[in-house]
């Protein structure tokens, strides 16, 4: 993938939480560590806290916390829950793993997921 | 626990009361006697396109309009776009709430396919969004239609459950009075089993088709700590909005009056335990074609102006002069009670207009005049602008009306042109307190007029089938030589 934004970043990542509860905390712990290890240098989060911003959930129609919205690239996407289920983010954000994780690709026991 | 002293109104006092808000649906807050529960969730039921949507509108706007409540409506199917127009084709103009602050609509846009989980979550934003939304305009009342659909976007049920249990106790901490819609389920009363945590106050809502008419049928569920009609009740759905009738009368608490009231011929007093119709009571009159009923409906009109009380007579049929010139021959002579200001004869055309109009103009003369005895003749040609089931509960709302004002009314019904059939097509003889039969019969080559009572509820009366003469001298009633007798009488409690 070739289109960057300003920023010169490919995945433009938004992460909606409702407080920093312990979810909250777990969601951007495991963002955080799928972006390093598979798209290094390529990614830029920006979390928005409703319980701060609250009149945002109506305008970017959002219900439930954490959701994660690909901005870049588009068409955007959505996920929602904690992002504890790794294999399901990287299909969910059409990443594709990083050559050297192997224990990503061997995950034998998770249920298959839809496209 | 010290026992209280004993409560004279009875177990009634013993339920909680429950404090109500109109939802200014027409019908509807008589039946559950004052609305939905106040700062409680009621569920609304009902197949697509039962009118659940309209429901949860309708209780919004006429909050925002008439009751000085603010609501937010969560739509989960129909975008903001939508609603409007559908509500516009039913007079309301929900932008103008909206830009009066007074409704606030939030379409929440799910789809399945865009979302994929990844682990546990909860749904704190959409709690968020609802209490901006209502901090937004001070709301008071809240829909949410149809919040289901949010399993379709969403697949962990489990967390779900547990979400919407969290989130209908959450409304209900904060005093919103909430309309949840929900589809109808096969197996449980809606499809994903939410009446399970929506339980003050549960309305289904049917839409079927009884004899070859589509019929939307209303019925309240469950109304914890209430009392509620139980029956189905049939509704319209109109450039008015929702109409429900309450089809039987039964469950309605009138002053149930002793008083009698002559019906003017003193022969059918007798027949009616020697004192005529009680006061407030319906009276329906059946016959074919000139067996009288006019005569019969002249009389009680003429004796009633005589007593000096102001009578109504609203003639579907003929026009009053046609009235007038008709039961002159039998002695009756209205002109001179009209001229009086006693009576006031109404001829209308059934086709000039619809029911609804129909009624409203019924009501509107019956304020006008404030009669105490009100003649619709003939109600049988009102079928012409209705089904018999819309002209039934239109029928059920007159009477009702009027029986709540004492009004005593006679009905006249066109019977088919056997004469004999012991139903008044319309079912309305379930509704009428008492019930006359007029028939023409042949015998000995004369034609023989006959007059007989169905049913006169709360009194005894004559069993038996006796002549009804129509002459210069009046209207007289004359017992049947048993040579003579057509028709089998049962032995039994004559009356005197």
């Amino acid at each position: 993938m070739t289109a960057t934004d300003p920023a010169g970043v490919t995945y433009d990542l938004r992460l909606y939480i409702a407080g920093l509860t312990p979810r909250s905390l777990l969601a951007i712990a495991n963002l955080k560590r799928i972006c390093e290890t598979h798209l290094a240098g390529e990614y830029r989060i920006e979390v928005v806290d409703l319980k701060q911003e609250p009149g945002r959930a109506r305008r970017d129609q959002i219900v439930a916390s954490p959701t994660l919205v690909r901005q870049l690239p588009g068409p955007s996407r959505r996920l929602i829950g904690d992002l504890s289920n790794t294999e399901r983010v990287l299909i969910g954000l059409e990443i594709a793993p990083h050559p050297s994780v192997q224990e990503v690709t061997t995950h034998a026991d998770e249920p298959p997921v839809r496209p | 626990m010290t026992p209280g002293p004993p409560d004279a109104s009875g177990s009634l006092a013993l339920l909680p009361r429950l404090d109500k808000i109109p939802t200014g649906i027409v019908g509807l807050d008589e039946i559950t006697g004052g609305g939905i529960p106040r700062g409680r969730s009621t569920l609304v039921v009902g197949s697509a396109g039962a009118g659940k949507t309209l429901f949860a509108v309708e209780c919004l706007v006429n909050g925002a309009e008439r009751y000085g409540e603010p609501g937010v409506l969560i739509s989960f199917e129909e975008s903001g776009a939508d609603l409007a127009q559908n509500a516009a084709s039913l007079g309301h103009d929900l932008r103008r709430l909206e830009r009066d602050g007074l409704l606030l609509v939030d379409h929440v846009h799910l789809e399945r396919t865009e979302i994929g989980e990844t682990g546990e979550f909860d749904l704190e934003p959409l709690f968020l969004r609802i209490q901006d939304a209502v901090d937004e305009i001070g709301a008071k009342r809240i829909a949410l239609d149809t919040i289901e659909s949010i399993f379709g976007g969403i697949s962990n049920e489990a967390i779900l459950r547990s979400e919407l249990r969290r989130l209908f106790l959450w409304l209900r901490e904060r005093g919103l009075t909430a309309i949840i819609t929900a589809e109808q389920g096969t197996e449980s009363l809606t499809r994903h089993g939410i009446e399970e945590y929506v339980s003050d106050c549960v309305i289904l809502l049917d839409h079927r088709v009884l004899n070859k008419v589509s019929t939307r049928l209303l019925r309240v569920v469950k109304y914890r700590g209430t009392e509620h009609g139980t029956n189905e009740y049939p509704f319209l759905i109109d450039r008015n909005g929702i109409t429900v009738f309450p089809i039987t009368s039964t469950e309605l608490s009138y002053e149930v009056s002793a008083e009698r009231v002559p019906t003017g011929v003193p022969d059918l007093d007798a027949m009616l335990g020697g004192a005529g119709y009680y006061r407030g009571s319906s009276v329906l009159l059946t016959g074919t074609a000139g067996t009288g009923k006019t005569s019969i409906a002249g009389r009680f009109v003429e004796a009633a102006c005589e007593r000096g009380e102001r009578c109504l007579y609203f003639a579907f049929e003929e026009a009053a002069s046609q009235i007038r010139r008709n039961l002159a021959p039998v002695g009756i002579h209205l002109a001179r009670w009209e001229d009086a200001g006693y009576l006031r004869i109404h001829a209308t055309r059934p086709t000039a207009f619809g029911l609804e109009a129909h009624l409203a103009l019924l009501f509107r003369r019956i304020e006008e005049h404030a009669p105490t005895v009100v003649v619709v003749d003939p109600v049988s040609n009102l079928v012409s602008i209705g089904s018999p089931l819309e002209v039934q509960v239109m029928l059920v709302r007159l009477i009702d009306y009027l029986k709540m004002r004492r009004i005593t009314t006679l009905l006249t019904g066109l019977a088919d042109s056997a004469g004999d059939r012991e139903e008044s097509g319309m079912e309305i003889s379930s509704l009428s307190d008492t019930w006359i039969r007029l028939q023409a019969v042949r015998t000995d080559g004369r034609r023989q007029r006959t007059i007989s009572i169905l049913k006169s509820r709360g009194m005894e009366h004559s069993d038996e089938i006796r002549e009804l003469r129509l002459g210069p001298g009046g209207v007289g009633i004359e017992e049947i030589a048993p040579d003579e007798r057509h028709a089998p009488v049962s032995a039994g409690s004559a009356g005197p």
